[in-house]
């Protein structure tokens, strides 16, 4: 029962990715090629709202539900990891018009096909992991 | 109410809805990262015998594979229930473009010759999804997030790696719709 409120985020993110029309194979190309301030303007929206909230969280020093202190795990330190797997990952969000989110979000909305989209996903997640150790980081 | 959210949302009260949703997991004590998840499948699946990488405790994951199985009843219930029959309003240019790759338009939110079931009678079709998302999965993994784990949580909190992560995938994005998709559609 406590993980009930992870499917109701779930379903909240689902109908908030459709109803955005970030999970667009159209918006996407449309994005890529300039063409609306759309995809723009939810990713400039989020990213503004997400600094003030994560900068307030801080600041305040608040806690979550469980009454722990909420802490922000800095990312590796790094750069050719982020800029090479960046790369990998806009070639294919670019291609299928996904990112992992909408994949899933596509098969509730109808569209049977993503579930090819996920198998090549898990293929290339498997593939990293057996690579990991002879890519450059 | 009902019929004011079955209306396109606009692009201010969507971005600020996907920020509502990282807090959300941040409440909760987790951090919004999807792209986790496939390593989760990976790992529940037995890949962890064989390779370090997916050799972690998966259970603690648990939660965030409840977000992915939510997030597809989301999008069932966004269309069924939450959509007008109205067309997305999407670019003239972008419409224009997409013709002469052969790609038609009509209105929905993904293209039928691409996704559909019928789509998968295709071949040439089945090795693009496939190779889509064998570029998402790996891309994602070796850079150690997505869109959400780098645009949005990484972004909202600073860190240069997501900075240089996103110009990757602009990077990316940029080379596979100007140079590589008029080669292949």
């Amino acid at each position: 029962m406590k993980q009930l409120k992870y499917i109701l985020a779930g379903i909240l993110f689902g109908i908030i990715m459709t109803k955005s029309e970030a999970v667009s194979w159209y918006r996407i190309q449309e994005m890529f090629r300039f063409q609306s301030f759309h995809m723009y303007g939810i990713i400039g929206t989020a990213i503004l709202l997400g600094v003030t909230a994560v900068s307030l969280i801080k600041r305040f020093h608040l806690k979550d539900s469980t009454g722990q202190p909420i802490v922000f795990q800095d990312k590796h330190p790094g750069f050719r990891k982020y800029l090479f797997g960046g790369i990998i990952f806009g070639l294919g969000w670019a291609l299928t018009g996904s990112c992992p989110g909408p994949m899933f979000v596509n098969l509730g909305n109808g569209y049977p096909a993503m579930a090819l989209v996920i198998a090549g996903a898990l293929l290339g997640t498997y593939l990293y992991g057996v690579l990991k150790d002879k890519l450059p980081h | 109410m009902i019929e004011l959210i079955k209306q396109p949302w606009p692009w201010y009260f969507s971005g600020a809805m996907i920020v509502l949703i990282m807090l959300m997991l941040i409440f909760f004590g987790k951090s919004f990262g999807f792209s986790a998840n496939l390593r989760t499948i990976c790992s529940m699946a037995g890949a962890g015998k064989k390779h370090s990488f997916f050799n972690f405790n998966w259970k603690g994951q648990v939660w965030n594979l409840m977000f992915l199985l939510g997030s597809i009843i989301g999008g069932f219930i966004a269309t069924r229930y939450l959509s007008t029959p109205a067309p997305m309003e999407l670019s003239n240019q972008t419409v224009a473009d997409l013709k002469e790759l052969g790609i038609g338009f009509n209105g929905q939110l993904n293209p039928d010759q691409l996704f559909s079931l019928k789509a998968l009678t295709n071949p040439g079709n089945l090795v693009m999804l496939l190779i889509g998302g064998f570029l998402v999965g790996f891309g994602s993994r070796y850079a150690g997030g997505c869109t959400s784990g780098h645009a949005i949580s990484g972004l909202s909190n600073l860190q240069l790696p997501s900075l240089i992560a996103v110009i990757g995938f602009f990077l990316g994005g940029l080379m596979m719709t100007f140079l590589i998709m008029p080669l292949i559609f």
